[in-house]
């Protein structure tokens, strides 16, 4: 079964594939411009100390984002 | 334009996709650096000869994208539409194609004549991905060049291409992708609009004016409001558009765009992009598993941060030595030549002071750079932002924000020059004054002075503790300044902080050496160009008037007369019968009376064979003389001495009040008296205006401690102790105020620099403001409770 969450609501190492990206302005255009779209793969690939930012693997490089700009990104996962 | 022999290149390229190694590779050392105009965006342009042609290679700033949202891109697309050079060699990061050709995508829009650097194919095939490079050249109607900058592979073949390239000089020609049928009509729409406008021109094509339109971008937008009616209609298209797309699928045009580039370019590299093999945990990923570690990677961070300030003061210890030890020397020829007097005052203290000082701070800075370069060149720099983000994020900092506050001084010892300097790896500009402007507050190795001196008269009991007190308190004054700063004039939205973390790489030797050489030249040279005429003026604020022609004779005939008095005593005639043997004396004395055991080799060379000399050191080492009596000509002389020291000291005394700047002491005192200071803690402040260093030895003339030559640092100590007027709180007070106030004028001209003289003047009065309130606050309520009283 798969399901849509919010990227920030991704577990660490979890995968998925996005689905929406719905930020606008500059933060909308960063995150999109990144390779950050729908239809990319993206791996959570770990969290800076206090929990924020994220760590993400995408198409093949390291991107790391805050939780409140990842709110704006879902992303299909396998429900577990 | 071009004569036939010239070629002018536009270097481009994602951030860590190779770019300023491939520039390097290219050009080697033939570079300079300028300013695009009116911005602080670097230029860096170099020349390379080859086969008959002068290439002029023109470094474009790193970029992701080419809208109008920062700085670098705007410079970046103004250079390409306004100069038009002859092709775009874009380095292409070939193990990251897709998001490299986002950029590569948007040059195609543009429509300037395209070579592709396809770069690290080594990096590419070691994770498995296969290019086919023939395939993606007639995908993109551009030569393909395979290079490995590092090992500087593929650069002659990039040199031959560029000419063969341009030699069948390609036109500009914008090629079209399809953004769907609903963004497609309205670009249609748009594009004949602008083809019937006054502002249809050679400088941008139609098609991509229109693109631009939807994507909602200011600088394109302010281009076509010259024309108003055509800027009504189009806006009118644009609002319609979006809400179409609003309503349909909650996007914004723009991010519709956005997500049909990626849509062709995923067309593209499913064509010619081969994955051997599912990528497993690179090295990059398996270091990033400890270095990045939520336990282990802020420790490791601290040790990191911790072994760079150490590098850089420790390698640079010997060097500054060095310089100062040079400029020492310079100063001795000086006064060897000239005499005494108004223009070997200038040179000795205006000029070289001045410019030495500045000078002296080059292996600092030389070294900060290099331990910096290392930094950012391996990737690490991008980790400490990562893991520091969120705590610096609160107070409207940036976690590269961390590197300048701690080189400035945020363990005890740094320097504000390097620090302020340090900013520049900072990419927002708000975040960016937000830290420069804080980045004084830290406490330097020219603040540590001061505070030793009064930590060890007033709080004997606890020094250690106190400094680590003080350090903790500059931290907490700059975060907490960044934070009101942050929110008030330099308010912002923060900066979305979607940042790559480039794998890690080591860095090579002739990177670094030309990034560290290229930024400390550049301090060399601008910071060199104002600090002559400042340290000039600062001399002269401490110079002039000086004393009144009355005061000066009175002062000259008082020390004739106690030089009279003592030679005209009967046991001092026989040894010393006129001025010159006074003098001689003079010199000698200090030494052979106050030390128990003196180096006479010291004086061998210079003195052996006077009789003073040889009397001094019967005296002093035998005890007695057959001339004259050593018991009684000492007492005597030590007499005479203190007279004639006392009314040097007068003569100090009034000769500091006597300057501008002891004027402007005396009229500060009703400001500074709420803080509980005093004339000759305002002189020494202003003095420390020019260089914190000079607030001690200020202090210590103000203080009328006569000659200098004698004065050891613990005499002041003693002195303030015992003032009345000096209280623990007054102490307090000072270092606070000292931590807080102005920047030194070299950190200033940084300052200026890295911003603008209006950012400058507004740091000082910045800081004057915070250091007065804070101060007023601490001293009056420590008045009011009875504390350190």
């Amino acid at each position: 079964m798969k399901k849509i969450i919010k990227m920030r609501e991704m577990l660490d190492n979890q995968s998925g594939i996005i689905r929406k990206v719905k930020g606008s302005g500059e933060m909308g255009r960063r995150i999109r411009e990144m390779g950050l779209v729908p239809g990319a793969p993206v791996r959570i690939q770990g969290r800076a100390p206090l929990f924020d930012p994220v760590a993400v693997k995408i198409m093949d490089c390291t991107l790391t984002l805050r939780n409140n700009e990842a709110d704006h990104i879902l992303v299909e996962v396998d429900e577990t | 334009m071009t004569s036939p022999k010239k070629i002018r290149i536009a270097l481009a390229g994602n951030p860590n996709a190779g770019k300023t190694t491939i520039f390097n590779a290219l050009t080697g050392a033939r570079q300079h650096i300028a300013n695009y105009p009116g911005v602080t965006v670097e230029k860096k342009v170099g020349h390379v000869r080859h086969r008959g042609y002068d290439i002029e290679v023109v470094d474009l700033p790193g970029t992701y994208s080419l809208t109008a949202y920062s700085l670098e891109e705007i410079v970046a697309r103004d250079f390409l539409v306004n100069e038009k050079p002859d092709m775009v060699v874009d380095i292409v990061d070939a193990s990251n194609l897709d998001r490299n050709l986002y950029l590569t995508i948007q040059f195609r829009e543009l429509g300037a004549p395209l070579l592709i650097a396809l770069n690290m194919v080594d990096v590419a095939q070691a994770r498995g991905i296969d290019i086919d490079a023939e395939g993606l050249s007639s995908l993109l109607q551009a030569p393909v060049v395979r290079t490995v900058a590092r090992s500087e592979k593929g650069i002659q073949e990039l040199l031959d291409r560029i000419v063969e390239t341009a030699e069948q000089s390609p036109a500009w020609s914008p090629s079209l992708i399809s953004y769907g049928n609903d963004l497609n009509s309205c670009l249609d729409e748009i594009e004949k609009k602008i083809e019937d406008t006054s502002v249809h021109s050679n400088t941008y094509s139609p098609r991509w004016l229109a693109l631009k339109c939807l994507e909602g971008d200011q600088q394109i937008m302010e281009i076509i409001r010259r024309d108003s009616a055509a800027h009504a209609e189009i806006r009118e298209i644009c609002h319609r558009i979006a809400k179409h797309t609003m309503d349909t699928l909650e996007v914004e045009p723009e991010g519709i765009i956005a997500d049909h580039r990626y849509g062709h370019i995923a067309g593209m590299t499913r064509r010619v992009v081969k994955r051997r093999t599912e990528t497993r945990l690179n090295f990059s990923d398996q270091l990033d598993k400890v270095l990045t570690d939520r336990l282990i990677g802020p420790l490791l961070m601290a040790a990191i941060l911790y072994g760079i300030y150490e590098f850089t003061f420790w390698a640079s210890e010997a060097p500054v030595e060095f310089f100062s030890q040079v400029f020492e020397l310079l100063k001795t020829g000086i006064s060897a030549v000239l005499p005494e007097g108004p223009l070997h005052s200038l040179i000795v203290s205006g000029v070289i002071d001045g410019v030495g000082g500045v000078l002296g701070f080059v292996p600092l800075i030389m070294f900060m750079f290099f331990a910096i370069s290392v930094m950012e060149d391996s990737g690490y720099l991008a980790r400490v932002a990562y893991m520091l983000d969120r705590l610096l994020r609160w107070f409207g900092l940036h976690g590269n924000s961390v590197i300048a506050l701690l080189i400035s001084g945020g363990i005890s010892g740094g320097c504000a020059v390097p620090g302020v300097l340090a900013t520049r790896t900072l990419r927002d500009p708000k975040e960016r004054l937000a830290t420069l402007l804080v980045v004084p507050f830290m406490n330097c190795g020219a603040k540590l002075p001061v505070f030793g001196l009064l930590i060890a008269a007033f709080f004997t009991r606890n020094e250690a503790q106190m400094l680590f007190i003080f350090t903790i308190l500059a931290w907490i004054f700059a975060l907490f300044a960044a934070k009101i700063l942050r929110s008030t004039v330099l308010r912002g939205p923060k900066t979305p902080f979607v940042m790559e973390l480039p794998p890690y790489r080591a860095p090579t030797l002739k990177g670094l050496l030309i990034h560290t050489w290229e930024r400390t030249w550049q301090y060399i040279k601008k910071a060199g160009t104002v600090i002559l005429a400042i340290s000039i003026l600062l001399w002269a604020m401490m110079t002039y008037p000086g004393l009144p022609d009355d005061r000066v004779e009175y002062f000259d005939g008082l020390g004739q007369e106690i030089r009279a008095g003592f030679l005209s005593r009967p046991v001092v005639r026989p040894l010393v019968p006129d001025r010159q043997a006074l003098e001689e004396l003079d010199t000698l004395a200090a030494p052979f009376f106050t030390t128990e055991s003196v180096k006479v080799e010291k004086y061998l060379e210079e003195h052996e064979g006077s009789p003073v000399f040889e009397a001094l050191r019967r005296i002093a080492l035998e005890g007695s003389d057959p001339v004259v009596d050593g018991g009684a000509f000492q007492k005597a002389y030590t007499q005479y001495r203190e007279k004639a020291l006392s009314v040097e000291t007068q003569r100090r005394k009034e000769t500091v009040l006597s300057t501008a700047a002891g004027r402007i002491g005396r009229a500060l005192e009703f400001v500074t008296a709420p803080l509980g200071f005093d004339y000759r803690i305002n002189i020494a402040l202003v003095g420390g205006f020019a260089a914190k260093e000079v607030i001690v030895s200020t202090l210590g003339t103000a203080y009328s401690l006569g000659d200098p030559m004698e004065a050891d640092p613990g005499s002041l100590q003693k002195r303030l102790k015992r003032d009345p007027a000096w209280t623990p709180l007054r102490a307090f007070s000072l270092i606070l105020f000292v931590m807080l106030y102005v920047p030194c004028f070299v950190t200033v001209l940084c300052i200026r620099r890295e911003s603008s003289w209006k950012w400058a003047a507004f740091s000082i009065a910045f800081n004057l403001v915070t250091a007065y309130a804070v101060t007023l606050f601490v001293y009056q309520t420590g008045l009011a409770l009875g504390i350190g009283v």
